[in-house]
């Protein structure tokens, strides 16, 4: 008797607590999704209408956003995996003693804030650094064009930012790969192309997934790369709703702009793991 | 300090033992004694229920129904550590985080016991490795790693030693070395050994009774010797050591022998070994049991004749050979190479004799291949 | 000698192929090298930026000065915000640790009515964006007319900080042998005595890994930290709002110790680790 209620009890104060914190404000979000404003009432004064062309309304004005959102998160994902994945692979698999120290490195610039690297960026690469003047003197862009406020620099951000979830998730997974099933395809005659697709990557599958994921999620909500590194043209969904909510103070709009996002992403998160075929995620 | 709250001595009274998960029988309904003071092995393959077993005895797993008593106390349903019962796991479990030294007096420590170092440095001098006290158990070899599991056991002098596959980690030399140690130490420290393994070779080196397990229930039980020159079952028959078992008909009843039909020559066996509930049986011999001859040569006890030899190996202390019949099976012989070079040639005809007293009747609706293709080698049991 | 020895006796490899196999060979950790420096680019920057003697705009090099170390709490607010940021952290670490080990024990130890959705719950907030996270906190708050502050702060660094405590100490509890518990039972130690002496100390670095981890999550924390802190000033807030004007080169000297700091902290951990196995 006592047995069984263990696990209970020990779940209760956590779970109370997210219950509380988690799914309570995320149900208060929704219901403040469809309200609409007080006649005559102050900034900021809704009531409940239950009024879902709130959402559609919210769509249909952001859906730039939106799109830049989803575009930027995944262009930054695939970037970081480039780059995580040989970087993970040579971790694990080329540091012999060094291994340790190595991943120590990967995680080491999370400790200096992700705000003053990225603003560090926006100085490297502004123009007063000395990337711009260099690649304008060698020819390489023209006098007139910039590196900080476009695209280019608000995507090389987030890939910047996000890169240690990548390859942390990756690194365990690749670890984990006996060194002797890579030896063996060889000798059953595959080369090294063969190799990496029909064995490493397909051992490496649960890495790649927690490690799109980690980088996935958090970039198609960020916006902090957007507003240091971009200008007004790259606003993403996040910076949306971040001025909805203390420049405009448009609680609804907010709200339903953050549930769209929310869902979205679920909804992307759930059929990409399908697709995957891997459900023990981290 | 919780103290074991048990202090029973005596037999270990198993009584219709049962253990389910869901539709799956792990344990059917087993009843046994086990003497205090004697070597017991419990012997089956992989999932025919004498791990769930020991787990029981050892209070890590709950009877569906039925009993345990130690002695005459009731500890079917006591905690593990209210038992004066210690197990040496499989794999060992020793403490990753504690040296060898506080491995060992875990238990002694729990039980609030005083002169935890003396009787600590005792055990370790008994497995001969005093020296590795301060040591982390990583750093132990596999065959060290288990006289210190053994030492962490036994020094609780506990009523009962539990034996999970302690051997199963080590190779062939080791575990033959360590086989001839545990039955010197468990004559010296005098302590009931229970031993559970899929290892027949091994169960036959150490105990005194060995029970044969086989889908939860006990298929047969007794000495070494019992079990090997009677069995009872084809399931036994096969499990410890090969067989050949030939399907015949009990044609004759002559005072303390039975006379048997086997696809038309008559032999005999004696009675005391015949398991046959009617007249349909097969007639089991060991392999070793049969002798070889050319057809010329006279030969005494039971003769079957019209063999052929198909296949000879070769193998130091014993030549094989498999022998067909006339009815189409094959048997097999393992004739010892004490008169120097093998003698028979492949497509040699020859007649195969024995002594009628090593002969036992099994069955006749009995499953021949029972016992004999599962593999010793599947070690995990869960 | 040696050397003519192998010159005469070893047939030449025409040096392009040389080179072409060496780099075949070497491909992988010349990739390596060039991410790595990729990430480690802005640390050397914001490093190097604070020797700069910039006065209030830390935006061209002007020159050397270890001014900005000797005095880091030169520039206005920027230690109260980092202050702030050390109290946030800790006590969301501390409710967050203890909280996220419970769940991971009961998860990882127990087989109960619900522990799918229980791994559900625990895997929404690592899957909700922090800008929901935040926003939706915020709007609980304003409900129930609690001002946004130091300890709404908190709470909502706790939220997202227990999934990763749970899924850190899961793991570790998952690598677990079963066995050693059921050893220690049988060894005469009770259920509690069991926690105690072997499976606290077996499961402890993976918690001990899991605070660490939850206090960097929480002091690098800006999205939910903007949305829940009101006027409360912390460092990430000082340096996102100090950017328009430029960045005090004291918030470079403060990041680039925290690097160091972390970075030794993991270095000696490491060797004490090692020791300790030996």
């Amino acid at each position: 008797m006592g047995k069984n209620r263990t696990p209970y009890l020990l779940l209760l104060p956590g779970f109370g607590f997210l219950f509380t914190f988690f799914i309570l404000p995320i149900i208060n979000l929704a219901q403040t999704s469809t309200q609409t404003k007080i006649a005559g009432g102050d900034t900021g004064q809704y009531e409940q209408t239950l009024h879902f062309r709130n959402y559609i309304d919210a769509f249909v004005e952001n859906k730039d956003q939106f799109g830049r959102s989803f575009l930027f998160a995944t262009i930054s994902t695939l970037l970081a995996l480039a780059i995580a994945y040989p970087l993970a692979y040579a971790i694990a698999f080329k540091s012999g003693k060094y291994k340790n120290l190595l991943l120590v490195l990967v995680v080491a610039p999370f400790f200096t804030s992700f705000l003053l690297r990225t603003i560090a960026w926006k100085q490297i690469l502004g123009e007063e650094g000395f990337v711009v003047p260099t690649l304008r003197s060698l020819g390489i862009i023209s006098q007139s064009t910039t590196l900080t406020s476009t695209s280019f620099a608000v995507v090389m951000g987030m890939t910047y930012n996000f890169l240690p979830f990548m390859t942390l998730p990756l690194f365990a997974s690749i670890d984990r790969i006996d060194p002797r099933t890579l030896e063996a395809s060889g000798d059953l005659y595959a080369n090294g192309y063969t190799t990496f697709r029909k064995v490493t990557l397909p051992l490496s599958m649960p890495g790649v997934v927690a490690g799109t994921l980690l980088t996935f999620i958090p970039a198609a909500g960020d916006y902090v790369n957007a507003s240091i590194l971009g200008d007004p043209t790259t606003k993403m969904i996040g910076n949306v709703i971040e001025s909805r909510f203390f420049k405009i103070v448009d609680y609804p709009t907010a709200a339903a702009l953050s549930f769209t996002l929310m869902a979205a992403i679920l909804i992307l998160v759930t059929l990409y793991i399908r697709k995957a075929g891997t459900e023990e995620l981290v | 300090m919780a103290k074991a709250s048990i202090d029973a001595r005596g037999d270990l009274r198993l009584t219709r033992l049962t253990k389910t998960y869901g539709d799956f029988t792990a344990v059917d309904d087993l009843s046994l004694t086990i003497q205090k003071g004697s070597f017991f092995a419990l012997l089956g393959p992989s999932g025919c229920g004498k791990t769930t077993t020991l787990r029981m005895i050892a209070g890590l797993e709950e009877p569906t129904a039925g009993s345990i008593h130690l002695g005459e106390t009731d500890i079917t349903t006591t905690k593990p550590y209210q038992r004066p019962i210690n197990t040496v796991f499989q794999n060992y479990a020793l403490f990753p985080h504690l040296t060898i030294f506080e491995n060992i007096a875990f238990g002694l420590r729990r039980r609030g016991q005083k002169d935890v170092k003396e009787a600590v440095e005792k055990v370790l001098n008994l497995v001969e490795l005093p020296h590795l006290a301060q040591r982390k158990p990583t750093q132990l070899s596999g065959g060290q790693q288990q006289r210190i599991a053994l030492a962490r056991a036994i020094v609780n002098r506990p009523a009962l030693l539990l034996l999970d596959e302690p051997l199963g980690a080590l190779d062939l030399k080791l575990r033959r070395q360590m086989q001839i140690e545990l039955k010197w130490i468990q004559k010296e420290v005098g302590l009931t050994f229970v031993h559970v393994t899929h290892d027949q070779e091994e169960a036959m080196t150490m105990a005194d009774t060995i029970a044969v397990m086989n889908e939860g229930q006990i298929e047969q039980m007794g000495s070494p010797a019992d079990l090997y020159d009677n069995p009872e079952t084809a399931y036994v028959a096969n499990f410890l050591g090969q067989s050949n078992l030939i399907k015949g008909t009990i044609s004759g009843n002559d005072g303390d022998s039975l006379v048997v039909d086997l696809y038309g020559q008559k032999i005999s066996l004696p009675k005391s070994r015949s398991h046959a509930v009617d007249n349909s049986t097969y007639a089991g011999i060991r392999p070793e049991k049969f002798r070889i001859s050319l057809l010329e040569t006279p030969v005494r006890g039971n003769v079957l004749s019209g063999g052929r030899i198909e296949d000879v190996s070769y193998i130091g202390v014993s030549t094989q050979y498999q022998v067909e019949m006339p009815w189409g099976q094959e048997l097999m012989v393992f004739e010892q190479n004490d008169d120097g070079v093998a003698p028979f040639n492949k497509g040699d005809a020859v007649n195969i004799s024995w002594e009628p007293t090593f002969t036992f009747a099994l069955r006749g609706d009995e499953d021949v291949t029972a016992g004999s293709e599962v593999q010793p080698e599947d070690l995990d049991e869960e | 000698m040696s050397q003519k020895i192998k010159d005469a006796t070893i047939p030449t490899i025409p040096l392009g192929a040389r080179i072409q196999r060496w780099i075949g060979r070497n491909l992988i950790r010349i990739y390596a090298i060039f991410a790595f420096t990729y990430l480690f680019i802005p640390v050397a920057y914001t490093f190097v930026f604070s020797f700069n003697d910039a006065g209030k705009s830390n935006l061209i090099w002007q020159a050397f000065t270890f001014k900005n170390w000797q005095n880091p709490c030169g520039a206005p607010e920027v230690c109260n915000a980092l202050g702030n940021s050390i109290k946030i952290g800790f006590l969301a670490t501390f409710f967050a640790t203890i909280l996220g080990t419970m769940i991971a024990f009961a998860i990882g130890r127990h087989n109960f009515k619900g522990r799918s959705a229980s791994n559900l719950l625990i895997f929404l907030p690592m899957a909700t964006p922090e800008i929901v996270l935040g926003a939706s906190l915020l709007s609980l708050f304003l409900v129930f007319k609690i001002n946004p502050g130091f300890w709404p702060t908190v709470i909502a660094h706790i939220v997202f900080c227990i999934s990763f405590v749970v899924v850190t100490v899961k793991a570790r509890i998952a690598s677990l042998d079963p066995r050693l518990e059921q050893a220690a039972m049988d060894l005469y130690a009770n259920e509690f005595e069991t926690f105690r002496r072997v499976t606290l100390p077996l499961v402890a670095p993976g918690i001990a890994g899991a605070a660490l981890l939850a206090f960097s999550l929480s002091f690098d924390d800006f999205i939910i930290t903007n949305f829940n802190s009101g006027t409360l000033t912390t460092f990430p807030k000082f340096i996102y709002v100090s950017a328009a004007r430029g960045i005090p080169a004291q918030a470079n000297v403060i990041g680039s110790a925290m690097f160091f700091l972390a970075l030794a902290l993991v270095i000696v951990g490491q060797l004490v680790n090692r020791r300790k196995v030996r």
